[in-house]
């Protein structure tokens, strides 16, 4: 790897490694992302060097991200570097790429750092998945996302593939300014942040399996679709067999392949590795607390738990749901108005996690029977396995109290 | 009771369904009857007791603002007709604001009040004294927004910024406004029975909903910071 870094690259790469070290030893997090951070502080160009002569996919979007970027590095097979705890800024990129001499490269990115990913990385293929409402309070308006994202993909070379999702209209305002675009049909129904236009703000009208504006801003055609459990690629079909559940997964599956492509890597032979993929750091695992079995489900705004709440089984099993609003989570949990909770009457749901009355004041609202859980011992038994819904911080804490 | 929610696909940001919910959910349960309408941004704005306006992103506000002036929304204020507005919708009823940059955008002069951008964005729990009550909610917007004298602002700041840090939103025989966006209704039982009160000419009966839990919380809560 030397061989691609610079003098100063060199002696940034050494501090990082150092810093590793120490605060692997002083137990203070995984380290890391600590050690890129002081190796982009010495090196601010350690993220372009590290990139050089590898063959790089970054992933983005407001939600699926982390199972796409995963579905990615099992579909490519072989050893493939990837900042598979999440880190997705670009200390954990440079986290990721020290860690790792392989060519071959997946990055799940920030939507807000896409554009300096893009810049540093040199990609060969960036697949943007959606953009949607996220984390209000941290005035990231989805709108100026795409600006940026347009803006930046406005100035990549021709050989960088953009594999982008046809059915949101702001991933394709986004994209439309990158030379070569491979467009995708997945299932997007989320529709609410792009109910105006992006380029003139009238409405956006929506038919079945299409969308346009009077403006004249279209859905583009599309190389990949989905249809059920099958994936198309060009001419190509293949039936999917994944292990995690959700239709939305088998759109993220298929513009996983539909990336791996470009490099590639045939999509018969990518979707079938992607079975390998069960769960993604806790993500659709089955878990043990106390004797009862818990089926994790990761949900951090409104589309993600829209396509959770339409992924369940039909039926009238109990829910537990569990909401947090600290920091990381956003701290203002409005959002909860812009999940169709009603879709959950004739279960009941047990609501968990320190915005448990905000959540139940919505159930109320929507009426859907529900149960504040004060005290956790107070949860019922049963020998099913229970659907726990939780949004990022409120996951972390079911993650620590339950086993695997 | 008939109620517009007015363009949701343009302001629509913070979770502002939560208010005609609340609306509806609070008379519906007390056998009043509820119409709530969505006006889309082709629709001509129907007959309507109130009017709900939300928050929106610079865009979307701009276009909602002149969508609303070609209207008959100021005709039917004058004949009767209440508001309830939020964030941006509190925006638009005055007579300018600003939306990317610093340029005056002229609004809908409903009420003489003004918007000017805040040297800082305004994110966070708002509490306020409202008469009698505290107010919870979240605000989240760039504004500084004056009354003119007469105006009577609807709250006074406890936690939180408002219009400026001292009084929050305001409020006329039929119009109310606030910074607090989205649920502050199914967040404020009190005020969305007020609400539906002065709008039905109704005396409500006490209702007993899982918001009164919330609310005492969140009081709780802000009060001590
Ligand atoms: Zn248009």
């Amino acid at each position: 790897m030397s061989s691609r870094l610079s003098l100063r690259g060199f002696l940034a790469l050494s501090a990082l490694r150092t810093v590793n070290s120490l605060s692997r030893g002083t137990g203070r997090g995984s380290g890391t992302v600590a050690g890129g951070r002081v190796g982009l502080a010495i090196y601010p160009k350690l993220l372009n060097d590290l990139s050089k002569n590898r063959q790089v996919i970054l992933v983005s979007g407001t939600n699926g991200k982390t199972t796409t970027t995963a579905l990615c590095v099992a579909g490519w097979g072989d050893k493939v570097c990837s900042n598979a705890t999440g880190a997705n800024m670009p200390a954990g990129h440079v986290a990721a790429l020290s860690g790792s001499s392989s060519p071959h490269v997946v990055l799940e990115t920030d939507e807000a750092w896409l554009p300096v990913a893009l810049e540093a990385t040199n990609p060969r293929v960036v697949v943007l998945l959606n953009l949607s409402r996220d984390q209000l309070d941290r005035a990231t308006e989805v709108r100026s996302i795409a600006e940026r994202w347009r803006s930046a993909l406005s100035k990549t070379a021709h050989d960088l593939v953009v594999v982008a999702n046809a059915n949101d209209p702001l991933v394709v305002y986004a994209s439309e300014s990158a030379k070569n675009i491979r467009w995708c049909n997945i299932e997007t129904p989320w529709t609410s942040d792009a109910v105006s236009c992006p380029k003139c703000t009238q409405s956006i009208v929506r038919t079945s399996g299409s969308w346009s504006c009077v403006c004249g801003f279209t859905k583009p055609g599309c190389v990949a679709s989905v249809s059920g459990s099958e994936v198309r690629i060009d001419n190509e079909t293949v039936q999917t067999s994944l292990s995690i559940p959700g239709q939305f997964n088998v759109g993220n599956a298929a513009m996983a392949a539909t990336a791996l492509d470009v490099l590639n890597v045939d999509p018969s032979k990518s979707l079938t590795s992607m079975k390998s993929v069960t769960a993604i750091a806790g993500r659709f695992a089955v878990r043990t607390w106390q004797g009862r079995k818990i089926h994790m489900l990761l949900a951090k705004n409104p589309a993600g738990f829209d396509a959770l709440l339409q992924s369940l089984s039909p039926g009238t099993d109990d829910v537990w749901i569990a909401i947090n609003a600290r920091i990381a989570d956003g701290k203002d949990p409005s959002w909860l108005y812009d999940v169709s909770f009603e879709q959950l009457r004739g279960r009941k749901v047990w609501c968990l996690g320190e915005r448990r009355l905000d959540l139940s004041t919505r159930l109320d609202y929507a009426n859907v029977t529900y149960e504040v859980v004060n005290d956790l011992n107070s949860l019922p038994k049963t020998s099913d396995t229970t659907e726990l819904l939780a949004n990022y911080t409120a996951f972390s804490d079911w993650m620590q109290r339950t086993t695997a | 009771m008939k109620i517009a929610l007015i363009y949701p696909e343009l302001l629509g940001t913070y979770g502002d369904y939560g208010n005609a919910l609340a609306l509806s959910q609070r008379s519906t349960r007390r056998g009043i009857d509820v119409d709530v309408m969505n006006v889309s941004i082709t629709d001509e704005l129907p007959d309507a007791d109130l009017y709900l306006l939300g928050g929106g992103e610079d865009g979307p506000q701009r276009l909602a603002a002149d969508l609303l002036k070609k209207s008959s929304l100021k005709q039917r204020v004058a004949n009767g007709a209440h508001v309830f507005a939020v964030c941006a919708g509190l925006q638009i009823l005055g007579t300018s604001f600003c939306v990317e940059g610093n340029d005056a955008y002229e609004g809908l002069s409903l009420v003489d009040v003004e918007t000017t951008r805040g040297s800082v964005r305004s994110v966070g729990e708002l509490l306020s004294q409202v008469g009698e009550n505290k107010m919870v909610g979240f605000e989240n917007h760039g504004g500084v927004t004056t009354l003119s004298p007469g105006i009577e602002p609807l709250g006074t700041v406890l936690h939180g910024r408002g219009n400026n840090g001292h009084f929050d939103g305001f409020v006329t025989e039929t119009i109310w406004a606030t910074y607090a966006h989205g649920p502050v209704l199914a967040m404020n039982p009190w005020l969305c029975d007020e609400v539906i009160a002065k709008v039905t000419g109704n005396n409500l009966t006490p209702l007993k909903t899982a918001a009164d839990q919330l609310y005492a919380e969140r009081v709780t809560s802000l009060s001590s910071r």
